[in-house]
């Protein structure tokens, strides 16, 4: 499978303002992360706050620019566009954001909203409202509401609208940002369902960020695990065992729904280091129950330990 | 014998009745889980048996609640007062909102066995310190002295569980207390949380609305759907053999570990609003097994093996 998406040294910093009295810190929020995203398959993106899954969502599509490194779409570096070229570039990679309620222009009705894309790109659209039925219908709404208003919508319908939105395009790529975070689970399971018949039919390519282990297992091909801005290993199959400390503890602490299975949690030491202040070596040496002194003064690479399975580690576990 | 008995509890907030006919018994050394989705009255239940309603302006309109033998309802407010915190202490989901930030931690503990045990100022700040250590927070006596805003989200919720622990109290009610925090913080709460029931013979409500918590914690649960109890068993009950179709279905809204690909389906509609509830079974507009007189008659609570259902399919037939 070739890739659609390729990623290379990407890294983003962000600085707090200098003062007269303040130093200038920075930190970097997104650290030197190359991967492929094949086409017609889900990347999930997984782990904890301020890990740097959702800034890489965003550096993806070129929302926030690279500090380095480079996006490759279809062969084409996003980098090198002009603002005009990027904005044509944009109807193929779309974006739906976690919290449905903020995303969508509460005074727009939802036919302004699902048409508002077809403006922004001057696409001519010869038949508007048979579109919108089509795209209300694509999402499982009912083309009635396109003369509501969000605050008349429940939340799992405003998400269905920021995907329809978002597929309003054609695009081929989309980056799903926590898209069931702020919703109750029998809605979750719907709107995963939804992008699940959505991939299948229109064979998208999806990057999937979540904090959630059952979705993203359930839900995706490759799975990236990140901790403090670094990628510390991709499972090529997300029901692959993770060789990482750090994935295991997270593979740990996520509990099934299923009480013949209770586990013991391993209590992880110590606290997640400052991300204005890491240390040299690797970035979850302090917590690690299998650090050694290496661990602590040399920082492991990504490195392929089998077809597809990477990982930055120097004690491997299991 | 039960610690908290509720039976037939109703609140209205002027002409609304948010909650209707809960029943539930909470027994000392146990973990009852109180799951439901959004707006099924699960935090109504806690700020009933907290005696916390007026301040939003609603009352408990019918049923009893007794607490150790004490009917809370229609009790004064000088003698809640002597109940809340001492007896019964409340974790709130928000451990960022919960501490004053101007108040240093260790003063905001010390208050507790202050004002409850009318400990000496010295004994309340040794008692602190120890409960701080129990919990496994790391330098107590440092930390003791600290600001909220210099700890971690996971470190703060420990502190307010230290609170609600100050004044040896035998129920706590905890309103999603891990919601707000990450994978790997939830799992250490939540184990230090199940080590505490164990230890100290506590009653320990869990309001939650993430099944994989329930399986991981509870003895008992009670679920909640729209107001209403659907159904409340054992643990293990719950999940091997659901009798309330929403049950089931809740459970059916996690992938499991293996679940085949396209085969997660949600629950179709939304939880309705108070505003909304639908007449008889709240639940039969999204249930696939509704008959014609759940759209007509509100289902009886019927017992089972150990526990009870609220459905007309388990209806005893005379």
């Amino acid at each position: 499978m070739s890739a659609l998406v390729s990623l290379l040294g990407l890294t983003r910093d962000f600085s707090t303002g200098s003062g007269f009295l303040k130093a200038r810190r920075v930190m970097r929020a997104v650290d030197d992360v190359t991967l492929d995203i094949p086409r017609g398959s889900v990347t999930g993106v997984v782990g904890e706050s301020g890990c740097g899954k959702s800034t890489l969502g965003r550096l993806v599509l070129r929302l926030i620019s690279a500090s380095s490194g480079s996006v490759t779409y279809d062969d084409t570096d996003l980098g090198t566009l002009s603002p005009g070229a990027m904005r044509k570039m944009r109807r193929n990679m779309q974006m739906v954001f976690q919290d449905p309620y903020s995303a969508i222009d509460p005074r727009y009705t939802i036919r302004r909203t699902l048409l508002e894309p077809y403006q922004v790109q001057r696409t001519p659209l010869p038949d508007a409202e048979a579109r919108l039925q089509e795209l209300m219908s694509m999402v499982g709404l009912n083309p009635d509401l396109a003369a509501s208003y969000p605050h008349q919508l429940s939340g799992g319908q405003k998400q269905r609208v920021g995907i329809a939105r978002a597929l309003a395009l054609n695009p081929s790529f989309l980056v799903l940002d926590e898209p069931t975070a702020s919703l109750d689970v029998s809605i979750q399971a719907q709107i995963i369902a939804l992008l699940e018949g959505l991939q299948r039919d229109l064979g998208l390519t999806y990057l999937f960020i979540s904090h959630d282990l059952s979705l993203v297992r359930y839900f995706c091909d490759q799975v990236v695990v990140m901790y403090m801005g670094r990628v510390v290993e991709v499972l090529p199959k997300a029901r692959d065992t993770p060789h990482h400390p750090y994935a295991q503890a997270l593979t740990n602490s996520h509990f099934e729904p299923d009480p013949t299975r209770r586990k013991q949690v391993q209590i992880l030491k110590g606290e997640i280091p400052s991300p204005f202040n890491l240390p040299p070596g690797c970035a979850f040496a302090a917590r690690c129950p299998a650090a050694t002194p290496l661990c602590h003064s040399d920082r492991p690479a990504l490195e392929s330990a089998s077809s597809g399975h990477q990982i930055a580690c120097h004690h491997p576990q299991g | 014998m039960a610690l908290l008995t509720v039976s037939g509890l109703g609140v209205t907030i002027g002409t609304l009745s948010p909650l209707d006919d809960v029943s539930f018994e909470a027994h000392k050394g146990e973990i009852l889980g109180l799951v439901g989705e959004s707006g099924s009255g699960k935090s109504l239940t806690a700020m009933a048996v907290m005696g916390l309603l007026g301040r939003i302006g609603g009352r408990v309109s019918s049923g009893s609640i007794l607490f150790d033998g004490q009917e809370l309802v229609g009790l004064r407010d000088s003698s809640y007062r002597r109940l809340r915190g001492k007896r019964i202490a409340l974790i709130s989901q928000n451990p960022m909102t919960s501490l004053d930030p101007i108040v240093r931690i260790g003063a905001q503990i010390d208050q507790v066995s202050l004002l409850h045990l009318r400990l000496s100022k010295p004994a309340a700040k040794a008692r602190s310190i120890d409960l701080m250590q129990q919990l496994r927070i790391p330098d107590a006596e440092t930390l003791h002295r600290a600001y909220p805003h210099q700890l971690s989200g996971g470190m703060k919720q420990r502190i307010v569980i230290a609170m609600a622990l100050a004044a040896d109290p035998d129920l706590i009610i905890a309103d999603e207390p891990t919601t707000a925090l990450d994978v790997t913080i939830q799992a250490q709460i939540i184990q230090i949380m199940v080590d505490l029931v164990r230890a100290r013979d506590l009653a320990l409500i869990l309001i939650t609305h993430d099944m994989g918590v329930v399986a991981q914690a509870c003895n008992r649960v009670v679920v909640l759907y729209a107001g209403r109890v659907a159904e409340t068993n054992t643990t293990q009950a719950i999940f091997a053999s659901p009798c309330h179709p929403y049950t089931a279905s809740l459970i059916g809204c996690i992938p499991s570990r293996d679940q085949a690909e396209g085969t997660l389906l949600g629950i179709p509609g939304t939880v309705p609003g108070v505003l909304n509830y639908p007449k008889g079974c709240r639940f039969h507009p999204r249930c696939g097994d509704a008959m014609q007189v759940c759209a007509r008659t509100v289902p009886p609570t019927t017992a089972q093996p150990t526990g009870s259902v609220a459905c007309h399919l388990h209806e005893v037939v005379t």
